[in-house]
This record gives structure tokens, C-alpha cells and sequence, in this order.
């Protein structure tokens, strides 16, 4: 198939208005500016990437690059993990439901590393790949996308600065972003990444981790500086998984450990902290004071850390002790909050839930503690710890039952004996609703038209579906108003409907010789697997009596059916 | 407010003894509470015959309007640079110039001249109003119209029973009661609902939903999803109520445009005063909660001519809303409120305007329950003093607003943290209250 035929058929432009025939230059400008239109038009169609031969399947896809040979050690890690997962298993009395197919393996993996889904370009490629390489090909593959930096960092920022635009004069998050970005992308030691925000300075626009303290700047009255409550209470969050910022006005009620000083003492580290010309500075004559509740006044607050103490260097600038306790290769809470958050990406569900709430002194899962010390001991190597996540029994393991048995139950979810079902986040649902509508993959080498369209779409989808910013990693209910945005909505009616130059379903009725084919065709770009005996033979009774118009019409049906499932709407 | 000669619509002074006044003199002698009598008269209380409301209509003034303008007018005075003030049908009861129709409805509408807060940031506060608590970290409260929907139910409603129209940034939500509890937000009533015309009619719908189920099926099987999921939670089952709203006819209330003009205008030709009016039609369909917004109040500018302009949109609007509940007998069963995040300083600022004043502003009551016609409360007419008299707490207001509806304030809800917490923190203001 190529572009040729498309062009031949599109209508004769309209007649010219009177006027613009009147005037012979009005004329040469509009036949001019037609002419551009035309110009314009062929143009997107060799923008846009014209997948050849994505439908049939002896395909001149090239496989998947090898990964490199297994890592003996991590293998060993992974072992022990798994035998913690088992002697669990056991414990609780429940047996695991089998593995996963590769492609549903590999639909989990693009959700959570680049909110999107295999495209079927890819999937073609992986299907070229040895089987036995599959699943470690497609995280390498992925893992070296600059897609997945890009969206791994803006979910950490999510939980380091939030998303909103903060005070616009000191505040610079799209810097943030992409520092973190790049750091992501030369897989930068993650202690290193939180040791300079904790203890920058400088200016926001070219010290881009100093937004981490910027962010918290009053938008009414910048001359206060940076507000040390808030930083602690990210600090304790984002990088400890404790929620010392409970007790801010009041001692633990709940039977928790912390008391007020706790939370006020580690924020005394920040007070020194100001906006100067030269950006964020510390001056040391910067004390910090509170009056605690049933205090008659205030108090000069000292530098305490909440816990292990003995980990605090004794002397130098506040934010650089601060720096240096959070990110400590013993401080096991920091690691545990990583291995928290990174599990909870890749799995839609936290080890510990909420994620940033995790208990110190127990109880914990064992394998929450085994990866953490992993973590820690290989100096915060976030790819490692991605890989071996990954490399667990639980993320390879189905989401359902096997046929015969009694369905999944939620103890098997609880104990990991079955991949979690949870809700897609907006940004996953609108990445994967643009890659789904699309047979070529939407990465930074698709056209600039289709880049552009995703990136315009998606973030309308997002607005209209709720962006619950940083707080995305809660479990939340499904809303009315969503389900009308998924089948009624504009987005995805642009992404349905017939145009032959951007969406998947006008190109399959196209280009797919047989129902067989179609239908196959968009079960993979949606739901990254083949359709069963029932649902081929169902659809296939459709769409066989039908011819043209009335084919690709059942087609865009199809492909809304899709979109609107559960299956499409979930991780599983 | 100074006591004028008849002494004014000022609360509690009439001699009026109702229900609530019974109740609250078994409340307020603390504890006699205890005691046999105290429970005899606080059953007796309870067993009088009185429909509770059922509905909340809240007109949110998004950027916190000036008390100064609107409903606390002191003429005259140094603080009223200039503003002036007009009678209402209420002896002695003042509202600011250019609410002419509002003064004429005076006798519905109890005014409190003195709700206080500790919230000046815009963020801050408009959480703080529509939830009656403070942000904290660690829990997101309910909306007033959440709680309501959670507690009362949906009613068989078809339509979402908790309604944003003209959304302001930050919309009421749910909070740790859950997304679903969000309210449903909507733009001008001119445009058409988002999303409710269906991307397929007739029997293609239907074919669609057909080959959905045999998806549905495949996927279900072997899951967790039908044991995990409370049924109202169901992906499918969000999308039945989608479904039924789609092709509700209670849908219609969002369409004023088909209304007698007469009674549409009087609202205003403005997106105010036609979501005004839907949110009566809402009202009257069984809808729980809806929100108004008119915003841009935020007049640390020239704040005579932001308040004079937005007056203008408020002034029908609110007028015709009260009167046209009425009218169609659902001013009873309706609470009205009207007020934003925090009023204005009595002071002015080098280029005109006022800034945030938390320390004591006006909120407008009125319907179900409410005694109209009466004032509560009095700011410093020479603007030295910062604290009212009689001061309102945000938390009486809605524990006032709960006990309306028919609601125990006290009941508590468990929180996600672990956390029971009551519906709302305050006293009942009696002295508002028929």
C-alpha cells in the first residue's frame, strides 16, 4: 500500500468565491495557498510512518537486540527473593496462579516504564525475539528508550515537588524535570540525585535541583524564603517513606511514635535556607523557632534527626548533614522508600501501602527489606533495582486463575501469588489510547504530526479524566464522568473514527485482507494479545457479510468496544 | 450591627420559641444533657414534626468578596471608602448599593456578619470553607456536598447528585470519601452537557454493547475483579450509571435555553445567572449538592468597581434563585448558601483595592430551615477591632447547614488513615434557624 491512490482520492477543492476570481493576484494567492494545502498533505503522509507489512505476519520486523548474558549474581538475588516469596506462599496456605504470556508481561513493563503500550510494530519484533530472551529483551529495549527516563522522571517529581507551578519567580519545574531525566537516562546513583536537591544552591534555572527548595516558596511573599515544614514534610515522604508531618501541631494521638520535635527539629535544618541573588543560600543566623503546642512560648528549635542519629556527620552546613543522613547506605528507610515507590510503579500497587508510609520498626514484607538492602548495598542503583523487580516470580506471574479453577482472590493479590489488577492512571490510559489507535510506535522517532497529536490529545484526556497529581499512586474509584469521557468523549472519538492517515482502525479496514486478520490486528494494538476462539468467531460473524463503508464503521466499533473494556482500562 | 430602633432582624431576640431553641436550652446547660429532663425535652425536641431539607445550593464567590459591598455594609463609616448602602425589606437591615432585587428577598435570607477563619490563603481557605476544615497533611476532607451525597444517598437520581457548575480551580471533591464523591463538573448552561450524547445511536449502540459484554466476559474470568470491587465501583457498573444518564430525562434540567424566557432572564443574561437557574432545575429533579461559582471577587485592585461589576451578575441571579425556589415549593427543602473563602480588609490599599481578610465576613443563608430576615454578628464599624461580635466558626456554619439536612454533625466517618472523624467540627446556630 502506498500513499499514491490516497492522494487521487481526495475531493476537487471548491469553487473559488467571486471575489478572489475577480482580482487575478487574489486568484494566484489562493491557487498559491491550495497548492501549499496539497504540499502540505503529502507531506504528513511522509511524516507520518507508514508501517509496511505490520499486518501480515511473514514481517521484515527486525527481532529484538540480545540482552547481554544474565548476571550470575542478580540471578542469585532474584532467587533469594523468590524463596522469600514462597516461604510466604506457604505460609499463608495459597498457591501462585501460573506465569503470564511474554505480551502480557510486556504490556506491564510499557505501562509502567513509558505509560504507554507496546505498539504493534513492537510487538511484531518481540515476537521475533527467542522466547526465552523475550521478557529481558523488552525491559532492555525499554530501559534504553529515552521514552522511559522522560516518564519515569516525571513521576518521581511528582512526589518530590507535586504539579503545580509553584511561585513563578523562583520556580522552574520543567528543569527539575528534565535533570532528573537525564539522571534517569545515565542511571546517575539515585543517593546522589536526592543528595543534591536536599543541599543545593544556586539559581533555579541553572541549578535545576535547586527547585526542590524553590517549590516551597510562598507566591504571596517571597522574602519568607523557602518554607522548612514543607521541606521536611517532603523530605520525610518522598525519600524516607515516614509520615513525620502528622505530628506538625500535635504529638502522635494514634499510638505512633513521633512527637512534635521530631517533625520540627528536622525542619530547623531547612530554616537556615533563603532566596538571595544568587539564588538559594543558607545564613547561618537563620535560627529557627516554634512554639509548641501548650508551650508558653516560643523555643529555639535544635538540628535533631527523627532516627539513627548516629548517622548525622557531626559538623559542616545544615542541608549538607541533612543530605548526607537521608542518603546514607545504612539509612535503611531511604532505601525502602525507593524499593517502595519503584515496586508500586511497576506493579500499580505499593509493597506497603500508602507508599509513603512505611512502618520503621516493622512489620514489613521480607522481600520489601531483601530489595532494599540490594538497593543500599549497590550503591542506589536504580536500573539494578528495576531488573530485579522484574526478575521476581511476582511481576512474571498471571493476573487471572487458569481455566478450571475458582477465580484470583484477594489474599493471592495481597501475598503477590497473583499480578494485582488496578486502575490505569490517566497518563497511561491517554498514552496507551494513543499508541492502541496507532499501528506505528509513538517514540521520539515517530513523526513529528503524530508526536505532536498524542502529546496535544493526551494532555486534554488527562485534564478531562482528573489528573490527581501527586497523589497517583493511591488506589481511586472509577467516576461517572470518566466513563462518559471514555465513550463519548472527543479524544477518543478523533481516535475511532475514519481518517486514514492517523488512525489504526481506518488502516486496518484498509489493509486487512481478511475479518481474521482485522480482528487480530486490533486485539493486539489494544489489548496486546490475540483474541480467543469466542471472541474471533464473534466478531468474525460481524464483520464477514460486510463490504467498504459498512467494514471499517463495524471496525471503529471494534475498536471502541476495545477501548471502553475493563481489559483496556486496567493493568493486569 | 448596632441595634436600630425596632431592633432590627437581629437573631434571637424575637420570642420565638421553636424546636431548636428547646434543644439548644437542653444543650447549652451542659449537663443537663445528663439528666432525665434534659433527655425528655431534647426527645421531645426531635419528635416534633419538621421535614428536614434535602438539598444544598451553594453560590460560591470565588476570590472572597468584600463584606464591605455586599452584606456588612457600614456607611457612612471611614472603612466604606465612599460604598454605599441601600434598606431591605427588613427594618433596619442594610445590604450594599446595587443589590436592589437581593433586598427585596431580604425576609428569606438570614445574614451572618461575622464568620471568622484562620485561612488568608486562597488555596487554604476555599478548602477550608467548603470542606468546615482546616487543610492538614496526611487526609483530604469532604466537600459539604460529598458528605451530603454520602450520607443521603443518591435518592434514585439518574443524573450525578452532586453538581460543579462553572467550576472555579478548585472544584469540590470528594476527599478521603473518594473520587466518586467528586462533584460532576459542568460549564455554561448554554453549552451542552460534555460527553452525554452517545458516539453511536440506535442499533449500533446496542451492537457495541453486545461485543462488549463477550469482551467483558473473557476478561472477568479467572479475575479477582467481581469479588474485589463493591458493586457500585464496577467498571461496568460505573458505565450502566453513565448509560442511564446518558439517556436521562432529568438531564433536561441542565437545559434552561428551552425555558419561558420571562423566567429564564430574570436570572441574568449571564453563565451565573443561567447555571443559577439549572441548578433550581436540579434541584427540583433531586440533585443533593449543587456548586455556583462567580468568581474574580479577588479585588486587591480597584475593589469599588470589580465588586461594583460582579454585584450586577450577583444581584439577579441570587434574587431569582430564592424566589423562583419558592415559587415551586422547593425553598424549604433547599438550603441556600452564598459566600466565598474570606472577605476583605477594612482598609484599603495604596491602588484601591482590599486585600484578604479572614477575621470576620459575611455568608448569606437561606431556605430549609433557615430563618429568614435576621442578621448575626457584627464586625467593628471602625475597622480597629478585628474580631466580630457573636463570631461564627466555619464549622458551625456547616455543622448548621448537616443539622438542616436532617444530619448528625457528630456522627463520625473512618478514615482511610485510620483516623474516625465527625461529619463537620461547630455549634448549631439556632439563633438562624426557624
Amino acid at each position: 500500500m502506498n500513499a499514491g491512490p490516497m492522494i487521487g482520492q481526495q475531493p476537487l477543492p471548491p469553487p473559488l468565491p467571486a471575489s478572489a476570481v475577480a482580482s487575478p493576484r487574489g486568484l494566484r494567492r489562493n491557487v498559491a495557498f491550495i497548492a501549499l494545502m496539497v504540499l502540505v498533505g503529502i507531506a504528513a503522509f511522509h511524516v507520518i510512518d507508514w508501517p509496511e507489512g505490520l499486518l501480515s505476519q511473514p514481517k521484515p520486523a527486525r527481532e529484538l537486540p540480545v540482552p547481554p548474558l544474565l548476571d550470575p549474581e542478580m540471578a542469585a538475588v532474584a532467587k533469594r527473593i523468590d524463596g522469600l516469596l514462597a516461604r510466604d506462599w506457604e505460609t499463608a496456605g495459597i498457591a501462585p496462579v501460573p506465569r503470564a504470556p511474554d505480551l502480557t508481561v510486556a504490556r506491564r513493563l510499557s505501562l509502567a516504564l513509558t505509560g504507554s503500550l507496546p505498539s504493534l510494530a513492537e510487538i511484531r519484533r518481540l515476537e521475533q525475539t527467542p522466547a526465552e530472551d523475550r521478557s529481558r529483551a523488552w525491559l532492555e529495549h525499554l530501559l534504553a528508550d529515552p521514552r522511559s527516563s522522560a516518564y519515569l522522571a516525571e513521576r518521581f517529581a511528582r512526589a518530590f515537588v507535586g504539579v503545580e507551578d509553584g511561585p513563578f519567580l523562583v520556580y522552574r519545574r520543567r528543569r527539575l524535570v528534565s535533570w532528573l531525566e537525564s539522571g534517569i537516562a545515565t542511571n546517575r546513583s539515585y543517593a546522589e540525585t536526592v543528595r543534591d536537591m536536599i543541599s543545593a544552591e544556586g539559581v533555579w534555572t541553572t541549578r535545576p535541583e535547586t527547585n526542590f527548595i524553590t517549590v516551597t516558596v510562598s507566591p504571596n511573599d517571597r522574602d519568607e524564603g523557602p518554607d522548612e515544614t514543607k521541606l521536611a514534610a517532603r523530605l520525610t515522604r518522598a525519600f524516607l517513606g515516614v509520615r513525620i508531618d502528622c505530628v506538625q501541631c500535635h504529638d502522635d494521638m494514634l499510638g505512633g511514635p513521633w512527637k512534635q520535635s521530631d517533625f520540627h527539629q528536622l525542619a530547623a535544618f531547612f530554616a537556615p535556607s533563603e532566596i538571595a541573588l544568587t539564588g538559594v543560600r543558607d545564613n547561618p543566623k537563620k535560627a529557627y523557632e516554634f512554639r509548641y503546642l501548650k508551650a508558653a512560648e516560643k523555643t529555639s528549635i535544635p538540628l535533631k534527626v527523627p532516627f539513627y542519629p548516629e548517622l548525622l556527620p557531626p559538623g559542616g552546613n545544615p542541608r549538607d548533614r541533612l543530605a548526607a543522613w537521608t542518603t546514607d547506605p545504612r539509612n535503611a528507610a531511604f532505601s525502602r522508600a525507593t524499593v517502595n515507590r519503584m515496586w508500586a510503579l511497576l506493579f500499580g500497587r505499593a509493597l506497603v501501602d500508602p507508599v509513603d508510609s512505611i512502618p520503621l520498626e516493622g512489620p514489613r514484607p521480607a522481600i520489601l527489606d531483601a530489595l532494599a538492602e540490594d538497593f543500599s548495598v549497590h550503591g542506589h542503583d536504580l536500573r539494578r533495582l528495576i531488573r530485579l523487580i522484574v526478575m521476581t516470580e511476582a511481576f512474571q506471574l498471571d493476573s487471572k486463575a487458569p481455566d478450571q479453577s475458582p477465580a484470583v482472590t484477594d489474599q493471592q493479590e495481597a501475598h503477590w501469588a497473583a499480578f494485582p489488577l488496578s486502575r490505569l492512571r490517566p497518563e497511561q490510559l491517554a498514552g496507551a489510547l494513543q499508541q492502541a489507535s496507532t499501528l506505528g510506535t509513538i517514540d521520539r522517532d515517530a513523526g513529528f504530526l503524530r508526536q505532536v497529536t498524542a502529546w496535544a490529545q493526551g494532555n486534554d484526556f488527562v485534564k478531562r479524566f482528573g489528573d490527581p497529581g501527586e497523589e497517583e499512586l493511591k488506589e481511586r474509584p472509577g467516576t461517572i464522568s470518566q466513563s462518559l469521557l471514555m465513550m463519548n468523549g472527543q479524544v477518543l472519538k478523533e481516535r475511532t473514527m475514519g481518517n486514514p492517515v492517523m488512525n489504526a482502525s481506518t488502516r486496518i479496514a484498509l489493509m486487512a485482507g481478511t475479518s481474521a486478520q482485522a480482528i487480530e490486528t486490533a486485539f493486539l494494538a489494544v489489548f496486546t494479545r490475540r483474541p480467543t476462539a469466542e471472541e474471533s468467531a464473534y466478531f468474525a460473524a460481524i464483520l464477514n457479510p460486510l463490504r467498504g463503508p459498512k467494514r471499517s464503521e463495524a471496525l471503529e466499533d471494534l475498536y471502541w468496544m476495545l477501548l471502553n473494556a475493563t481489559e483496556f482500562a486496567w493493568n493486569h | 450591627m448596632k441595634p436600630d430602633s425596632d431592633n432590627g432582624g437581629a437573631c434571637g431576640t424575637s420570642d420565638h420559641f421553636s424546636r431548636r431553641t428547646l434543644l439548644r436550652a437542653a444543650g447549652c446547660s451542659g449537663l443537663a444533657w445528663l439528666t432525665p429532663l434534659g433527655k425528655i425535652l431534647a426527645r421531645e425536641a426531635e419528635q416534633q414534626p419538621w421535614k428536614p431539607a434535602r438539598s444544598v445550593i451553594l453560590l460560591w464567590m470565588a476570590g472572597g468578596p468584600s463584606q464591605l459591598e455586599t452584606f456588612d455594609p457600614h456607611p457612612g463609616k471611614a472603612i466604606a471608602y465612599g460604598s454605599k448602602a441601600i434598606p431591605t425589606r427588613v427594618n433596619g437591615v442594610q445590604i450594599g448599593a446595587g443589590l436592589e432585587q437581593t433586598a427585596t428577598v431580604m425576609d428569606r435570607i438570614a445574614l451572618i456578619r461575622s464568620v471568622t477563619s484562620k485561612e488568608g490563603d486562597h488555596e487554604r481557605a476555599t478548602y477550608n470553607v467548603k470542606t468546615g476544615y482546616r487543610p492538614v497533611p496526611a487526609i483530604i476532607h469532604p466537600s459539604i456536598g460529598s458528605v451530603i451525597c454520602h450520607e443521603l444517598g443518591d435518592g434514585g437520581v439518574e443524573i450525578p447528585t452532586h453538581i460543579s457548575l462553572l467550576p472555579s480551580q478548585w472544584p469540590a471533591r470528594g476527599g478521603y470519601l473518594g473520587a466518586s464523591y467528586d462533584a460532576f463538573q459542568v460549564g455554561d448552561p448554554s453549552q451542552p452537557v460534555p460527553d452525554v450524547r452517545a458516539s453511536a445511536e440506535g442499533d449500533r449502540q446496542k451492537a457495541r454493547f453486545e461485543g462488549l459484554s463477550v469482551i467483558e466476559r473473557s476478561f472477568l474470568k479467572g479475575r479477582s475483579l467481581d469479588q474485589k470491587l463493591p458493586e457500585s465501583d464496577h467498571h461496568r457498573e460505573t458505565q450502566q450509571k453513565a448509560l442511564r444518564m446518558m439517556s436521562s430525562e432529568q438531564l433536561k434540567a441542565f437545559d434552561v435555553g428551552s425555558a419561558p424566557a420571562a423566567e429564564r432572564l430574570a436570572f441574568g443574561d449571564t453563565p451565573f445567572g443561567r447555571a443559577c437557574f439549572a441548578a433550581v432545575r436540579l434541584v427540583e429533579a433531586g440533585v443533593r449538592c449543587i456548586e455556583v461559582t462567580l468568581g474574580t471577587w479577588d479585588s486587591h485592585l480597584n475593589n469599588h468597581e470589580t465588586h461594583a461589576e460582579r454585584i450586577r451578575t450577583l444581584d439577579p441571579a441570587l434574587a431569582a434563585l430564592i424566589t423562583t425556589l419558592e415559587r415551586r415549593g422547593l425553598l424549604d427543602q433547599t438550603v441556600v448558601m452564598c459566600g466565598g473563602e474570606f472577605g476583605r480588609t477594612p482598609t484599603m490599599n495604596a491602588v484601591e483595592g482590599r486585600d484578604h481578610w479572614p477575621h470576620g465576613f459575611s455568608v448569606a443563608l437561606a431556605g430549609g430551615g433557615i430563618r429568614g430576615g435576621c442578621v448575626l454578628g457584627e464586625t467593628d464599624p471602625s475597622g480597629e477591632k478585628k474580631r466580630p461580635t457573636d463570631p461564627v466558626t466555619i464549622g458551625d456554619l456547616h455543622t448548621t447547614i448537616q443539622y438542616s439536612l436532617g444530619l448528625d454533625p457528630d456522627k463520625k466517618i473512618m478514615t482511610p488513615v485510620g483516623r474516625p472523624m465527625k461529619l463537620s467540627e461547630g455549634l448549631i446556630l439556632d439563633r438562624i434557624l426557624a
